[in-house]
C-alpha cells in the first residue's frame, strides 16, 4: 500500500522532472517492488528482457523511446541479469548528436562495459571527437567515459586531447582532465610518465578545486617516490596554511570547515613527505599544530581532519608537543560515545604506540581515568602501564560491534608483550572461536600463533594455546605454522636446558593424547599430533608403546580418507616400534615373527588386540592406492625386521634436529647440480637416452629424453664405428646397455681397442636377459610409479654393475666386452682417476639420495630391491636392477644429469670438478660407500662367485681413497653379500633379516632420523623445519 | 581511492551500483587465465550480485548503535574498507582503500544524500529508481574516477541543473529535427 502511494507520488514527480517514463517502466518497477520472492522477481525481469530484446531491434524507434530502453537495460543489469544484447545499442547511442542521448549512451556504456570489452574500440573514435567538443558537458561526459573505458592500449589515442583539456577554460573540465590523467597513471604509469610535471604545474591552478584535484595524483606519485617531491613540502605547507586559515572562497567550506577534503589530502601527503625526514617535518609542525587547535571536534568532518593530523604526526619526525596534542585528541575519541570515533581512536592509538610508547604511556592515565569504573576488575590483574589500554580494549572486545572489536584486537596485537600475552591471546582465541568468518579467523589464528611463539611465558601455556588454535582453526592456518610447532617441540625454545625441553615434549605428548580422541580434528593438527607422538610419545616412559601405537592406529582408522594423516601415523608407528626395539623391548607385529609375537602376548596381554589392529592397518596400507602409504607400510615392516643395532642407527631417538648439516649439503648440491647442468652435464644425457632407447619396457620415456639427447647421442656413437655394427641386433643391445650404461665415456676414449675385441657368446646372456625383461615389468611397476627418488641407488648400482660385471664375467656381446675392456684398463693404469670416478659416482648417488630424502622415499627403492633379492631367483636380481633403473628414466633430466656429471668429469683430464665434488660430498660419504658395496653384491649374485672379488676390487679403491674406516665395512659387506647371494637363491624366505636389507636401510639411516618427512610432494618441509 | 558506491534498499535490492575499480569485479581466476571476455563479463555480473549480497548481509546484520565502518577485506579483496549509512529504506555504502579517511567517507555519503535531498525535495527510494540518469549525474559530480571531486552540494546541484537545462533544451530542439526527419522520411 505504501508502495503504491509512493508510486503515485512518483508519477507526479516523474512528469514534473520532465523525463517522463513510460507506463511500462513504472509497471516494471512496481511489479518488481511487489515481487514476493527472488524467483518471482527473476521471472518479471526475464520477461522484461525478452520484450526489450524484441523491441530494441525494431526499426524506427523514436530516440526518446530508445533512451528509455537503454535505461531499462541498465536497470535490468543492476538487478543481476545479463543485458549484453543491448550493449551495442548503448554504444550506438554515444554517437548521437543529441546531448541527452549522448549522455545517456555514455552513462550506459560506462556502466555496461569495462576497459577490456571488445566494443570499446567502437567508442574510442567518438570519445576522441567529443573531447574536442565545444559543449563542455559533452567533454565532461567523454572524460567520464575515458576514466572507465580507456585501457593501456587505447590511452595514446586520447592522451593528446586530455592533455589539451588541462588548459580548458572551465575549471570543471580541468579538474576532470587531471583526474583522467591520474587514471591513466593508474592504468599504465609509463604511458603518462612524460606528463607528470603537469600535475606539479596544475597545483598552482587559479581554481582551488583544480588544485584540490591535483592532490590526488600527487598523493599517488609521492607514495611511490617521496624523494622527488621533497621540494614541494613548503608549497604544500603553505597551501594547507591558507586553507586552514579560511583563505579559500566560502563555497569550499563544508560544515563551516574550510575545504576539509583538501586538508585531509594535504595532511596525507605531508605524512608521506615528512616520514623519516626531520628537516621536512620541521616545516610542518606549526601548521599541524594550528589545525589541532582550530579544528572543530564537534562535527564528523572535523574529527576526520583531526584523525588525519594524528596520522600525520605519527608518521613524521616526532615532535613532543604535537604528540601530546595527538594524545589529547585520542583521549577525546576514546571517551566519545560514538563508535565511529572510538574506532578512529583505537586506530590512532595503534599508530601512536608504534611510534613512541612513552607518550602513549603518559596518556594512559587520561584514558584510565575516564574508564575507571569499567577498569576495576582488570587493573588488579595487570599492573603494567598498558593496563589502561587493555582494560579499555576489554570493554570493546565485549562490544557487539564487530568492526570495533577487530580494530581493538589489532591494537592489542600491536601492544602485546610477554607480560600481557596470556590475557591477550586468550581473548583472541575466544574471539576466534566465536566468529564464523573464515577470512578473519585465519588472520587472527595466525596472529595468536605469532604472539604465542614470540612471548610464550611457559611451555605448558604455549602447547595449550597452540592446541586451541589448531583445534578451532586448524584447517585455516598455514601448514608452516604446524611445521614451526613441530620444530619448536623438537628443538625446544633455544635455551640449553634439556629438562625444560623434555618437559615441553612430555606436556605436549600428554595434551595430545588427551585431545586425540576428540572427533573431527583438523588434518594439520593431527599431523602435528602424530609426529610428536611418534617422536616423543615413549620418550619419557610415561606411556607405554602399545598405548601410543593404539592411539595412532585409531587416528589412522578414523581419518581414513586423509592420506597425509595416515602417512604421519604410519611413520609415527614405525618410529615407536623402532625405539622400542632399539631399547631392547620386543614388540612386533609381523606374522612371520609369530614367536616374538607370542612372547609379546605373554608380556603384555592386552596388547594383543592392538597388535592385531596395527597389523591390519599395515596390511591395509600396503595394499593402498597411495604409493606413499604403501611405501611407508613396507618400510615399517622392513624396519621391524631389523636387529637392534641396525635400528639404532636408522632411527636414533630424538634425532629429528640433528640432520641440519646434511640437509644443507643437500640444497648445496642442488645448486651444484644446476650449475653443472649449465656447464657441461650434457654428456650424460645420451646415456639416459640410451636407456630409454634400449629399454623395451620404457617407451614412454623416450619421448621425454629424445629432445635433449639427440645431439649428444650423435656425438657418442659416431666415433667407434666398428662397434656400432656389433650392436645392431636390437635385443642384445638392449640387454647389454641396460647393464653397462656407464662406461660409455671411457668406451668413447678407447675406441681402437674396442674394435679388436671379438663379440662372442651373444645369444646366451641376451636370452637370459630377455627373460628378465619380463620379470622386470612385473617387479618394476611399483618402483617405477612409486618414487623417482630411487634413482640414486639404481644408478650407482648400474654403474658398478656394469663395471664389475664386465670384469668378472666374460659373457655378453661385443658391447659388454668393449666396456669391460676399458673399464679394466683405467683401473689398472690410472687407478687414481678410477678412484675418483668411483668417488664421484658414489658421491653422485649419495647426493641424489640426499635429495630424495626429502621425499622420504629412498628406503622404498632399497626395500624393493632387497625384497626382490629374497623372493626371486638369481635371474631376478637383474630384474631388480632393471626395476630400479626404470625410475631413472622417468626422472627429469636434471636428476639424470646430476648423476652423470661427475662421471663425465672423471673421464676428462681436468681434476678440479673432483675436488669440488669431494668437498661437497664429505658429509655424505657413508651412503656413497654403501652404494658402492651394495652394487657388487648384485653383481656377485649374477656371476655366482667369481665376480665377487672384482666387486671388492671396485669397492676397494674407493674406500681406500676416501676413508680407511669405510674400507673394512665395505669389504666385509661385499664378502658377506656374496655369501648371502649364494644362499638367497635357495632360501629366499629367511632373508628378510639379512644384511642386505640392513644395508639398504642403513643407507637411509640419516634420512630416517628426520622421521618427519610426510610426503614427497612436500619438499618445503625441511626448509620449514630447519631452514 | 574509492572502489565502489552502492545503494541498496533494506530488502537487498540494489538501487545504485557504481564500481570504480574494475579489479573488484573481475573474477581473479577468469582474469588470470585469460578466459574469453564474455565469460569474464558473466563473472563480473555474477560477482557484482555476489558482492551486493554479501554487503547486504553484513549491513543488515549490524545493529543501530554500532560504528559505520566495516572491514571488507573478505568481500572486496585486501585493503578494502566499507563505510555505510542507513537512511530510511536505503543503505548507502562506499568501498575504498587505505588512502581515504573513514570519517571523511562518511561525510561524503552525507554530501551525496544532502544533494539528492535538495534535488528531489525529500528524496525517497523511488526518486532514485526513476531518475536513474540524474542520480548518476549527481554521483559523477561528487566522485570522478574513484576520487572525491566536489563536496559542496550547492556546487553539485548547480552543475547538475546546468546539465538538466541543457538536456531539456537539446531535447526540445531535438524534437523538431526528429519530427522533421520523421516527416521527411515518410
Amino acid at each position: 500500500m505504501e508502495q503504491l502511494k509512493t508510486i503515485g507520488r512518483e508519477l507526479a514527480m516523474g512528469s514534473q522532472g520532465g523525463f517522463g517514463q513510460s507506463k511500462e517502466f513504472l509497471d516494471l518497477v512496481k511489479s518488481i517492488g511487489e515481487a514476493r520472492s527472488k524467483a518471482e522477481e527473476d521471472r518479471i525481469v526475464l520477461r522484461e528482457i525478452e520484450s526489450l530484446k524484441r523491441r530494441i531491434v525494431e526499426p524506427g524507434i523514436p530516440k526518446r523511446k530508445m533512451k528509455e530502453y537503454i535505461i531499462r537495460l541498465v536497470y535490468v543489469e543492476m538487478l543481476g541479469h545479463d543485458a549484453s544484447f543491448g550493449y551495442i545499442h548503448a554504444v550506438k547511442m554515444t554517437h548521437d548528436d543529441n546531448l541527452v542521448l549522448k549522455r545517456t549512451g555514455y552513462l550506459a556504456v560506462t556502466l555496461f562495459l569495462n576497459e577490456d570489452h571488445d566494443l570499446i574500440i567502437l567508442i574510442v573514435n567518438t570519445i576522441q571527437k567529443d573531447l574536442k567538443s565545444d559543449n563542455y558537458l559533452i567533454v565532461c561526459a567523454a572524460l567520464n567515459a575515458v576514466c572507465k573505458l580507456i585501457n593501456e592500449e587505447t590511452i595514446p589515442a586520447v592522451l593528446p586531447q586530455v592533455v589539451e583539456l588541462l588548459g580548458h577554460s572551465k575549471e570543471a573540465v580541468r579538474k576532470k582532465a587531471i583526474m583522467a590523467l591520474h587514471r591513466f597513471y593508474h592504468k599504465s604509469s609509463s604511458s603518462v610518465s612524460h606528463l607528470l610535471s603537469n600535475f606539479r604545474k596544475k597545483l598552482c591552478d587559479s581554481d582551488p578545486g583544480v588544485m584540490g584535484a591535483t592532490l590526488c595524483p600527487l598523493f599517488d606519485l609521492i607514495t611511490n617516490d617521496a624523494n622527488s617531491y621533497k621540494d614541494l613540502v613548503v608549497s604544500f605547507v603553505s597551501i594547507l596554511k591558507q586553507v586552514a586559515e579560511h583563505r579559500l572562497p566560502k563555497a569550499y567550506d563544508y560544515h563551516q570547515l574550510p575545504a576539509p577534503f583538501i586538508q585531509i589530502r594535504l595532511l596525507k601527503i605531508l605524512a608521506l613527505l615528512g616520514s623519516g625526514d626531520k628537516q621536512a617535518s620541521e616545516h610542518m609542525y606549526t601548521v599541524v599544530g594550528d589545525i589541532f587547535r582550530k579544528c572543530d571536534s564537534s562535527s564528523n568532518i572535523g574529527n576526520a581532519v583531526l584523525y588525519e593530523c594524528i596520522c600525520c604526526v605519527s608518521s613524521i619526525h616526532p615532535n613532543p608537543k604535537l604528540l601530546e596534542a595527538a594524545a589529547d585528541v585520542i583521549a577525546r575519541f576514546l571517551k566519545s560515545d560514538s563508535h565511529n570515533l572510538k574506532y578512529m581512536g583505537i586506530d590512532a592509538l595503534g599508530r601512536l604506540i608504534k611510534l613512541s610508547p612513552e607518550i602513549a604511556e603518559q596518556h594512559q592515565l587520561a584514558v584510565i581515568d575516564c574508564l575507571e569504573v569499567r577498569l576495576l576488575p582488570l587493573s588488579a590483574h595487570d599492573t603494567n602501564h598498558f593496563v589502561g589500554n587493555n582494560a579499555q580494549c576489554w570493554c570493546m572486545t565485549q562490544d557487539p560491534d564487530d568492526t570495533l572489536k577487530r580494530k581493538t584486537f589489532e591494537l592489542l596485537y600491536k601492544m602485546t608483550k610477554s607480560s600481557n600475552v596470556e590475557v591477550i591471546v586468550d581473548r583472541m582465541i575466544d574471539y576466534m572461536i566465536s566468529i564464523n568468518d573464515n577470512h578473519y579467523k585465519t588472520e587472527i589464528a595466525s596472529r595468536c600463533v605469532e604472539l604465542a611463539e614470540q612471548f610464550a611465558p611457559s611451555n605448558h601455556w604455549f602447547i595449550q594455546t597452540m592446541n586451541k588454535v589448531f583445534e578451532h582453526a586448524g584447517d585455516l592456518v598455514n601448514i608452516k605454522v604446524a611445521h614451526n610447532l613441530m620444530r619448536l617441540i623438537a628443538e625446544g625454545f633455544g635455551e640449553d636446558d634439556d629438562t625444560a625441553d623434555s618437559q615441553l615434549r612430555s606436556s605436549a605428548v600428554e595434551s595430545y593424547l588427551h585431545i586425540i580422541g576428540e572427533p573431527k580434528l583438523p588434518s594439520v593438527f593431527l599431523q602435528v599430533i602424530c609426529w610428536v607422538l611418534g617422536e616423543y610419545g615413549t620418550a619419557d616412559g610415561k606411556f607405554s608403546a602399545s598405548y601410543i601405537t593404539g592411539k595412532l592406529c585409531d587416528v589412522a582408522e578414523s581419518y581414513s580418507s586423509d592420506e597425509t594423516v595416515k602417512a604421519y601415523a604410519v611413520t609415527a608407528l614405525m618410529k615407536i616400534y623402532a625405539f622400542e626395539i632399539a631399547a631392547g623391548r620386543k614388540l612386533d607385529i609381523l606374522p612371520e615373527n609369530s614367536v616374538i609375537w607370542h612372547m609379546e602376548d605373554l608380556y603384555f596381554g592386552k596388547s594383543h588386540f592392538l597388535l592385531l589392529q596395527c597389523q591390519s592397518l599395515i596390511e591395509e596400507l600396503s595394499a593402498s592406492h597411495s604409493t606413499d602409504l604403501q611405501q611407508r607400510a613396507y618400510e615399517l615392516q622392513a624396519v621391524i625386521g631389523l636387529d637392534v643395532r641396525a635400528i639404532g642407527s636408522i632411527m636414533p631417538s630424538d634425532a629429528s634436529c640433528e640432520d641440519i648439516e646434511v640437509d644443507k649439503s643437500l640444497s648445496f648440491l642442488n645448486d651444484y647440480v644446476e650449475k653443472s647442468l649449465e656447464k657441461g652435464a650434457q654428456p650424460y644425457i645420451p646415456e639416459n637416452e640410451r636407456f630409454g632407447m634400449v629399454n623395451i619396457s620404457n617407451f614412454r620415456n623416450q619421448d621425454q629424453l629424445e629432445v635433449t639427447s639427440h645431439s649428444l647421442r650423435f656425438e657418442a656413437y659416431e666415433l667407434p664405428k666398428p662397434s656400432v655394427q656389433s650392436r645392431t641386433p636390437p635385443i642384445s643391445v638392449a640387454s647389454s646397455t641396460e647393464l653397462v650404461p656407464v662406461p660409455e665415456p671411457s668406451y668413447y676414449r678407447e675406441t681402437p681397442q674396442t674394435a679388436s675385441v671379438p663379440s662372442s657368446s651373444d645369444t646366451g646372456p641376451s636370452g637370459l636377459k630377455l627373460r628378465l625383461d619380463g620379470v622386470q615389468k612385473k617387479w618394476g611397476k611399483p618402483t617405477y610409479s612409486s618414487s623417482s627418488a630411487s634413482t640414486s641407488n639404481s644408478s650407482s648400482l648400474k654403474v658398478v654393475n656394469g663395471v664389475t660385471q664386465v670384469d668378472g664375467v666374460s659373457s655378453g656381446n661385443s658391447k659388454t666386452h668393449e666396456t669391460s675392456y676399458d673399464s679394466r684398463r683405467p683401473q689398472v693404469e690410472i687407478s687414481e682417476e678410477k678412484q675418483k670416478l668411483a668417488a664421484s659416482l658414489f658421491g653422485g648417488s649419495s647426493k641424489t639420495e640426499r635429495r630424495s630424502s626429502t621425499g622420504h622415499k629412498v628406503a622404498k627403492a632399497s626395500s624393493h630391491a632387497s625384497e626382490k633379492l629374497h623372493t626371486s631367483k638369481s635371474t631376478a636380481i637383474y630384474s631388480a636392477g632393471n626395476a630400479v633403473e626404470k625410475p631413472n628414466l622417468v626422472q627429469p633430466p636434471p636428476d639424470l644429469l646430476d648423476l652423470g656429471e661427475p662421471i663425465v668429469a672423471s673421464s676428462a683430464p681436468s681434476e678440479d670438478p673432483f675436488r669440488q665434488l669431494e668437498g661437497l660430498l664429505d658429509t655424505t660419504q657413508d651412503p656413497g660407500t654403501f652404494g658402492g658395496t651394495k652394487a657388487p653384491d648384485f653383481m656377485a649374485l649374477y656371476a655366482e662367485t667369481p665376480a665377487s672379488s672384482h666387486g671388492a676390487g671396485v669397492a676397494h679403491p674407493l674406500s681406500l681413497n676416501r676413508e680407511v674406516d669405510n674400507l673394512i665395512p665395505g669389504l666385509s659387506n661385499v664378502s658377506s653379500n656374496t655369501v648371502h647371494g649364494g644362499t638367497t637363491v635357495t632360501n629366499p624366505s629367511q632373508i628378510s633379516k639379512g644384511p642386505n636389507v640392513k644395508e639398504a636401510l642403513e643407507k637411509d639411516a640419516l634420512v630416517r632420523q628426520m622421521g618427519v618427512t610426510p610426503s614427497g610432494q612436500n619438499p618445503n618441509l625441511f626448509k620449514d623445519l630447519f631452514g | 581511492m574509492i572502489k565502489a558506491v552502492l545503494v541498496i534498499n533494506t530488502q537487498g535490492k540494489p538501487r545504485l551500483t557504481k564500481f570504480y575499480d574494475i579489479l573488484v569485479l573481475i573474477d581473479p581466476i577468469a582474469y588470470e587465465n585469460f578466459l574469453p571476455f564474455s565469460s569474464q563479463r558473466r563473472q563480473t555480473v555474477e560477482k557484482q550480485q555476489e558482492l551486493l549480497r554479501s554487503v547486504f548481509g553484513v549491513l543488515c546484520s549490524r545493529a543501530d548503535n554500532v560504528s559505520n565502518f566495516v572491514e571488507a577485506d573478505s568481500i572486496f579483496g585486501p585493503d578494502s574498507r566499507l563505510v555505510y549509512k542507513h537512511y530510511a529504506t536505503l543503505y548507502f555504502a562506499i568501498v575504498f582503500d587505505s588512502s581515504e579517511n573513514e570519517l571523511a567517507m562518511l561525510d561524503l555519503i552525507q554530501v551525496f544524500v544532502e544533494t539528492l535531498d535538495k534535488c528531489f525535495r525529500n528524496v525517497s527510494e523511488l526518486d532514485m529508481v526513476f531518475n536513474y540518469s540524474k542520480l548518476h549525474n549527481i554521483l559523477d559530480g561528487i566522485i570522478f574516477g574513484g576520487q572525491v571531486m566536489e563536496t559542496s552540494s550547492a556546487e553539485i546541484i548547480r552543475a547538475v541543473e546546468e546539465i538538466s537545462k541543457l538536456e531539456a533544451a537539446s531535447n526540445s530542439i531535438s524534437l523538431v529535427p526528429k519530427t522533421v526527419s520523421g516527416w521527411r522520411s515518410r
